[in-house]
């Protein structure tokens, strides 16, 4: 529909079309396996990996053979986390995270948990960011690993990953970051910041779904993680599976367009962000939920008071495309852990829009989305009880609700 | 989820929007759920004391689009009901008419509640049997 406007791209990116046009020929003429060594199908198609490898170690300054394929990052999370709750399991069993970690290394956390593990999670401040002195103090002699994500999905937060990583060095413990919404973004290098594994995925810089690629270092330490897939012993033993030849083409696409365009995309991007935040910060009683200071210069969240997040998103007739960090958008009816941990009470949660824009997004598209988000909260306020009663100054949390 | 055309309708164009005066005698006020919640609502009635009928009846509603179409067309059911009848709205008949899915059942429930809760407040207001009885969900 020519109508809508995308501005989800936290979810995932359109295929920029000059990564397609990488890929159409390895599913036809060039549709060999890579593991193939003993005729030119497999040959060809060894050399698109190499290059696609290359390319996708170039963007975050490491070496190529440091690059795992993956699924996505989700698989890059799991292999982290388990691989090298397996791999050290002599030198200690205890991982520290954080609260606003995506579901997947949470979600694998809890699972770690189960098999034995021990897991801290560390409490982010009303910025987003975790504490360093709560992160050193929590580093005991049996910690393995700390895993802190490099930009938050939801409010686009970028932790200290320098201070995170020089304190594991001292420390002597693996640091393993979820880099998903960095890579490809914002200039990302693995060396510089000391990261030891880094799990990232293509379809968020404008690559195919369904590939992904953990960074592991090889040298100072040279760390290893324990297969989770076994198999071929494709990738240096550490992700079994025939690769993906096509999708790791275009992924190696991606991550060259990434870094050559990086600059200029990224100016132009943050002035559209700025652009449409400061449009809809002209509403009384809005608020950006995370810190401005550090933050990915494509997104911003933002809580309209008294106005329900998923009832807001239906007054644009579904052709604007954001998320909602209210409940209702969701099956389990509870709004945003991530910004619940940020300490914003669930009605704010609730009334929180997600607005992720990218190298497609248009001047034309912020206006528009300005105008249609300014009459929707109108609207929203108006049928809003609660709004009149803020506005006749009642004091809502002096009301006796009723829960349900 | 895609919304039922219904839904779509009551969300663009809510019928009876708005604010009756709760120090009249003869007017009911039901406020349900919490803003953390995530839905709250705002269902008052008018009654007119000789027959016991439901003259006007006004919402306001902060929460997703079905729990706003929901209210919408509580208060139009409500008009021109005696508050016998307006005690046998069932909150099945809500979900029914707006092809509400499951996830969004609760929508209806606090819409009922409202219901209940207006007639609650208009009875007790003037020294009657209270009738209503509010979250037996």
């Amino acid at each position: 529909m020519k109508n809508r406007i995308y501005l989800d791209n936290n979810a995932t990116t359109p295929t920029d079309p000059r990564v397609v046009e990488t890929m159409v020929p390895y599913f036809f003429e060039k549709h060999g396996n890579a593991a193939s060594r003993s005729h030119p199908y497999g040959w060809e198609a060894e050399e698109a990996v190499d290059y696609a490898r290359e390319n996708i170690a170039k963007l975050i300054n490491a070496n190529p053979k440091e690059i795992i394929f993956t699924s996505g990052a989700t698989e890059g999370d799991n292999l982290a986390l388990k691989g090298v709750f397996e791999m050290y399991s002599r030198k200690g069993n205890h991982i520290i995270t954080a609260t606003t970690e995506h579901k997947a290394v949470l979600d694998t956390c809890k699972k770690i948990e189960k098999m034995g593990g021990e897991v801290t999670y560390l409490e982010v401040d009303d910025k987003g960011l975790i504490n360093l002195d709560e992160l050193r103090a929590a580093i005991k002699d049996n910690t393995i690993l700390v895993s802190i994500m490099y930009a938050n999905n939801e409010t686009g937060v970028i932790q200290p990953m320098k201070e995170i990583s020089k304190i594991c060095a001292e420390k002597g413990v693996l640091f393993f970051s979820d880099a998903t919404q960095a890579v490809g973004k914002i200039p990302v290098d693995v060396v510089d910041l000391g990261i030891h594994i880094m799990a990232f995925t293509s379809h968020k810089m404008y690559g195919p779904k369904g590939i992904g690629a953990l960074y592991v270092r090889r040298k100072r330490p040279r760390v290893k993680v324990t297969a989770q897939i076994d198999g071929g012993g494709h990738e240096r033993g550490m992700r079994s599976g025939t690769l993906n030849v096509p999708a790791i083409v275009g992924f190696g696409k991606a991550a060259e367009i990434a870094r050559l365009d990086m600059e200029e995309d990224t100016k132009r991007i943050m002035a559209l962000r700025d652009k449409l935040e400061n449009g809809l910060m002209q509403m009384e009683e809005t608020y950006i939920n995370g810190t401005t200071d550090s933050r990915m210069p494509h997104v911003t969240n933002i809580s309209f008071k008294h106005v329900e997040g998923e009832g807001l998103m239906m007054t644009f007739n579904q052709t604007i495309a954001v998320s909602s960090g209210s409940a209702c958008t969701s099956a389990s009816l509870e709004p945003s852990y991530v910004l619940k941990a940020l300490g914003l009470g669930d009605d704010l949660a609730h009334s929180s829009i997600r607005f992720s824009l990218g190298r497609f997004t248009t001047e034309e598209e912020v206006d528009r989305t300005v105008e249609m988000l300014t009459k929707g909260v109108q609207h929203m306020r108006d049928l809003s009880p609660i709004w009149e009663m803020y506005k006749e100054g009642v004091d809502l949390d002096s009301v006796e609700w009723t829960e349900h | 989820m895609a919304y039922s055309d219904k839904v779509l309708e009551h969300f663009k164009h809510p019928k009876n929007v708005g604010t009756l005066d709760k120090s009249q005698k003869n007017v009911g006020t039901g406020l349900v759920g919490a803003p953390e919640c995530g839905d709250v609502m705002r269902l008052q009635i008018e009654v007119d004391e000789a027959s016991n009928v439901i003259k006007d009846a006004k919402f306001k509603t902060f929460g997703c689009g079905s729990a706003i179409a929901s209210s919408s067309l509580a208060t139009e059911w409500l008009k021109g009901k005696t508050i016998d009848q307006a005690m046998s709205i069932d909150n099945m008949d809500i979900v029914e008419e707006l092809a509400l899915p499951p996830v969004k059942i609760h929508c209806s429930v606090l819409a009922e509640d409202a219901i209940k809760s207006a007639i609650k407040d208009y009875q007790e207001k003037n020294g009657l049997e209270v009738t209503a009885t509010v979250g037996h969900h």
